[in-house]
């Protein structure tokens, strides 16, 4: 068969053929592929909630979500077998990381004890800030924090007077992580302070403290992303 | 140019490797080979489109006017990339996080292109196939090597399997100027073997 001349009666159908053929053929694989792609987000959201979750019996998987302004926080309450609340996990974000947005999910329970935590999604330098995917439940170190309580500990790195140590040479990617379990912290307690009496006072001193932090991350969040 | 099927698979593996002799698709070889794995989730995308866009290709080749033709094979390309990037967000959900925006930017790859313009627009189909399964190939082996001695080096684990500790790797492997040394000195390799 001959070569079809580069003519304008030529040109359109073939652009135009081509074109449906790769509309049909994205459109199927797309239909074919959406059931599979939703459900593995949604799983691995569960599973994420599931491993930082104090022992509990069932969880709400419909967030209470907070806004800020800047930082969206969702808690998702844990309960016991007879609906007592027992915990929540919670998601939470810092922009303040190296290189855009660090979401994680942090477990508390009633108490206000980290239980665990995991990094959903961050984009720091690999082998540097991206090792904060283990190094704070890091075991037997003065990084991990897996057992502290959130209102009494100083959740800021050692160089800033806090007690947890900074992954090496990734300081910033550290305080943004920091930054998340304490804005999480925040987003738990003013969620639950209504429910729980002992809570309050250590959530009073806590918000006062996440407070101080905020103001400064809108105004760098401002000049980086408008 | 007669060519028998076995020299066109080879040609893409040794002799014309897309990475070490020909050059061509740098930005994934360098930007997606941080672990070994990472590298040869990339190739074997990569091996998935080149194979199906040679074929479609040479198929339609004489259907194709000249003058429309690099718009017609991104099309092709383009329609393949995201078939194969709905189908790892289904089914490898891990890869296609750690690969991110690497897996949509296989459209521009000048090797696939590179290769429907020098090789699926002249050949047969059963050729082109040959040459797209014996280039993807050579890229995913090229890859795979270039992740294998970085994640080696910089963390040393080989396929997350550890190797030595990871306090004696050399971060600067992990991180950009590592890979145009690792890659430099691969390709210094191959010339002098070849």
């Amino acid at each position: 068969m001959k070569k079809l001349e580069s003519t304008f009666r030529n040109i359109v159908p073939v652009l135009l053929g081509i074109s449906v053929f790769a509309v049909v053929a994205i459109a199927s694989v797309y239909a074919f592929t959406k059931k599979t792609i939703d459900n593995s987000q949604l799983n691995k959201r569960a599973e994420a909630i599931e491993e930082v979750l104090p022992v509990h019996d069932h969880f709400d998987l419909k967030p209470v979500v907070l806004n800020n302004g800047v930082e969206t926080t969702k808690v998702y309450k844990a309960y016991d077998k007879n609906n007592v609340l027992v915990g929540a996990a919670v998601e939470s974000s810092s922009n303040n990381g190296y290189r855009g947005p660090i979401d994680i999910i942090v477990g508390f329970n009633i108490k206000g004890i980290i239980v665990n935590y995991t990094v959903i999604d961050q984009h720091e330098t690999p082998g540097l800030g991206a090792r904060m995917e283990s190094w704070f439940k890091t075991e037997n170190t003065k990084a991990d924090i897996r057992g502290k309580n959130a209102a009494t500990a100083n959740l800021n790195v050692s160089k800033d007077g806090g007690e947890v140590d900074a992954i090496t040479s990734a300081t910033i990617s550290s305080r943004a992580f920091l930054f998340a379990v304490r804005n999480a912290y925040f987003a738990f307690t003013s969620n639950f302070e209504d429910q729980s009496v002992i809570l309050k006072s250590k959530a009073d001193s806590a918000r006062h403290s996440v407070n101080k932090t905020i103001p400064s991350t809108n105004n760098k969040m401002k000049g980086e992303q408008p | 140019m007669k060519e028998s099927g076995s020299t066109i698979l080879l040609n893409g593996l040794i002799k014309e490797n897309p990475v070490f002799v020909l050059i061509l698709g740098m930005c994934p070889t360098l930007a997606t080979t941080t672990s070994a794995l990472n590298g040869m989730s990339m190739g074997l995308a990569t091996l998935f489109v080149l194979f199906g866009s040679n074929v479609v290709i040479s198929i339609l080749k004489n259907l194709i006017p000249d003058k429309i033709r690099i718009t017609a094979y991104i099309l092709v390309i383009a329609t393949f990339v995201t078939v194969a990037e709905l189908l790892i967000q289904a089914y490898f959900p891990a890869i296609s996080e750690s690969l991110g925006i690497f897996i949509p930017l296989i459209v521009v790859n000048c090797l696939i292109l590179g290769r429907a313009e020098a090789f699926a627009a002249k050949n047969t189909v059963f050729h082109s196939a040959l040459d797209g399964i014996g280039m993807g190939l050579g890229f995913t082996f090229a890859l795979t090597l270039l992740g294998t001695v970085r994640e080696l080096l910089g963390t040393g684990k080989v396929f997350g399997n550890i190797i030595f500790p990871e306090h004696y790797g050399a971060i600067i492997f992990i991180l950009a100027p590592g890979a145009f040394i690792v890659l430099g000195y691969l390709i210094a390799i191959v010339r002098k073997v070849s």
